[in-house]
């Protein structure tokens, strides 16, 4: 589904690579959790299998093909084989539940009915059927977060990639996230997920890739996570909170 | 569902940006109306030259007793020059040039000068030896004057060769200078158009960053993410086209038809009708104007 062949990624040359080597493979219906610190690379690598970014070095790819030789026009094809979640939602903010999730569909021409059938479905799955007509300022942070999950699945992609989703959220919420992505999972879907959340890692007990200065250092079948230095990571959280 | 959903994207974008894009409207439909008006006045040039070009002729001035030309220092014309003009005239290298040609006598001529300054005292005492013997020739095409006159000048018994569309070659230059000005105007405004346009485009791309962001990850293709930002400046600038069409329209039919012709109703001037034929001109460079701003701004502020 998504191969790493020796992956290298260079934002900046006087400093040292985001990615730095990496080869992996992540099959059809994994469950994946990517975790490191901050800076390890997760984001980095999140954004290579979407095509955001392109490789310094070496190969992506991504439902068999080789993403950065994949011509402009066809990226967004590559697009709409991947849902995409992050930490700050990105809900349209004057649009209602349903519009946000029927918007996914509309930029894709799909007709009227099927997206007055598919978007009320997607909100059963995450839900949120009962609040299809709020807007995302009258909603939680879980259920802002349920939404935006909601849109990246509603085309039906083979991988979701979630980049900290439950980093914004308490961590009772972030149980309810959990457990919408996992059924998401059990229909199918491949999930990655990025995180640093060591409680959610070590209880759900799937496969975990560990990223640290943009190489693996660890790849287990189920495995657990244990920040090396826990005050180093908060420290790294407080910083990155401040900039915000 | 696609169709429509483009173009609910353009009008919503067109509402959220409405005094740019009015900007937008308000700066083609000047610069166009420049264009317009520049292609007006050429048209009238055309008009006016070939009105006149039919009715002015190139005169072979001959000597008389009294010319002070250093080509008549032997004094008046004599029978063997006048033919020797006449054979010139006649000859194959001239016929590529000469339509046709009339001599015209002294007395003709006096009759002619009496005729047309009949109202003067001085036309009375002027008499036929004063004024000069002359061919009058009509060109096959009235810009080859330069030809003509170096085959005639250096003749002997010819005491100026003139050609008549001089005066109207200094009017058609003076409005040559106004359509230029009228052009270099409308250049610089239609920059400022294109660029005014990028503006605009930059400006709704960025008050829309969120949905196209989405619209992007999603995996929404380039002509459903760009195309209601292209439709935004096409649209703006079209109706400033539209708009400038009307006032071409309205110079051509209200200040040219109506009033310059009524005020000169000798001179053949140019019917609103054939205005119209600088609409499709204008429309098709407000369509490159919107285009060019786009390709500008597109590719930078909005890529897949």
């Amino acid at each position: 589904m998504i191969r790493f062949e020796d992956v290298t990624k260079v934002y900046d040359t006087t400093s040292r690579p985001a990615l730095d080597g990496v080869t992996t493979e992540i099959v059809r219906g994994e469950f994946v959790f990517l975790v490191g610190p901050s800076g390890s690379g997760k984001s980095t690598f999140i954004r290579l299998v979407q095509r955001e970014e392109k490789a310094s070095s070496g190969t992506v790819y991504v439902s068999g093909r080789d993403v950065a030789r994949l011509s402009s026009w066809r990226v967004p094809h590559l697009r709409r084989d991947l849902g995409v979640v992050f930490q700050d939602f990105r809900l349209l903010p004057n649009k209602t539940v349903f519009s946000n999730v029927a918007f996914a569909m509309q930029v894709l021409g799909k007709r009227r009915s099927l997206i007055n059938q598919t978007v009320p479905e997607v909100l059963e799955t995450v839900g949120l059927r009962d609040k299809a007509h709020r807007f995302p300022h009258e909603l939680s942070g879980g259920e802002q977060q349920r939404v935006a999950i909601a849109r990246a699945v509603v085309n039906k992609p083979a991988i979701l990639l979630a980049d900290e989703p439950t980093g914004n959220l308490d961590p009772e919420t972030s149980w309810g996230i959990m457990e919408v992505l996992d059924t998401i999972h059990q229909n199918g879907t491949t999930v990655v997920m990025a995180t640093h959340d060591n409680e959610i890692v070590n209880t759900m007990r799937r496969r975990v890739v560990e990223l640290e200065a943009g190489k693996i250092v660890r790849d287990e079948a189920e495995g657990g996570y244990q920040p090396a230095d826990n005050t180093a990571q908060l420290q790294s959280r407080l910083r990155k909170t401040e900039v915000k | 569902m696609r169709f429509a959903f483009i173009l609910s994207e353009t009008f919503s974008g067109i509402r959220r940006n409405l005094s740019m894009v009015i900007s937008v409207v308000l700066v083609t439909f000047i610069s166009l109306t420049f264009v317009g008006s520049a292609g007006l006045l050429q048209m009238q040039i055309n008009q006016m030259k070939g009105y006149w070009y039919d009715r002015v002729e190139v005169a072979i001035f001959l000597c008389n007793d009294t010319s002070t030309a250093a080509s008549c220092a032997g004094g008046g014309i004599t029978d063997a020059q006048r033919d020797a003009i006449e054979a010139q005239l006649d000859s194959p290298q001239a016929a590529a040039y000469v339509e046709s040609y009339e001599y015209e006598s002294q007395e003709q001529a006096l009759e002619l000068f009496q005729q047309q300054y009949a109202n003067l005292d001085m036309a009375e005492s002027v008499t036929a030896e004063q004024l000069p013997e002359s061919f009058r020739v009509s060109l096959v095409d009235p810009e080859q004057y330069e030809v003509v006159n170096e085959m005639f000048s250096g003749m002997a018994g010819v005491e100026v060769v003139s050609d008549q569309r001089e005066l109207l070659e200094s009017l058609f230059s003076l409005m040559n200078i106004a359509s230029v000005i009228a052009i270099a105007l409308a250049i610089i405004m239609l920059i400022t158009a294109i660029l005014l346009i990028a503006t605009t485009i930059r400006l709704s791309a960025f008050s829309r960053r969120r949905e196209t962001g989405i619209m992007r990850l999603v995996g929404a293709s380039k002509t459903m993410i760009q195309l209601p930002f292209l439709a935004e400046g096409v649209v703006a600038a079209l109706l400033g086209a539209a708009l400038a069409s009307v006032a071409t329209w309205a110079i051509a039919k209200f200040f040219i038809a109506d009033w310059l012709a009524s005020q000169y109703p000798q001179t053949g001037f140019i019917s609103s009708a054939e205005a119209l034929w600088l609409v499709p001109l204008l429309f098709l460079i407000a369509l490159i104007l919107a285009a060019a701003s786009s390709m500008l701004t597109l590719r930078r502020y909005l890529k897949v």
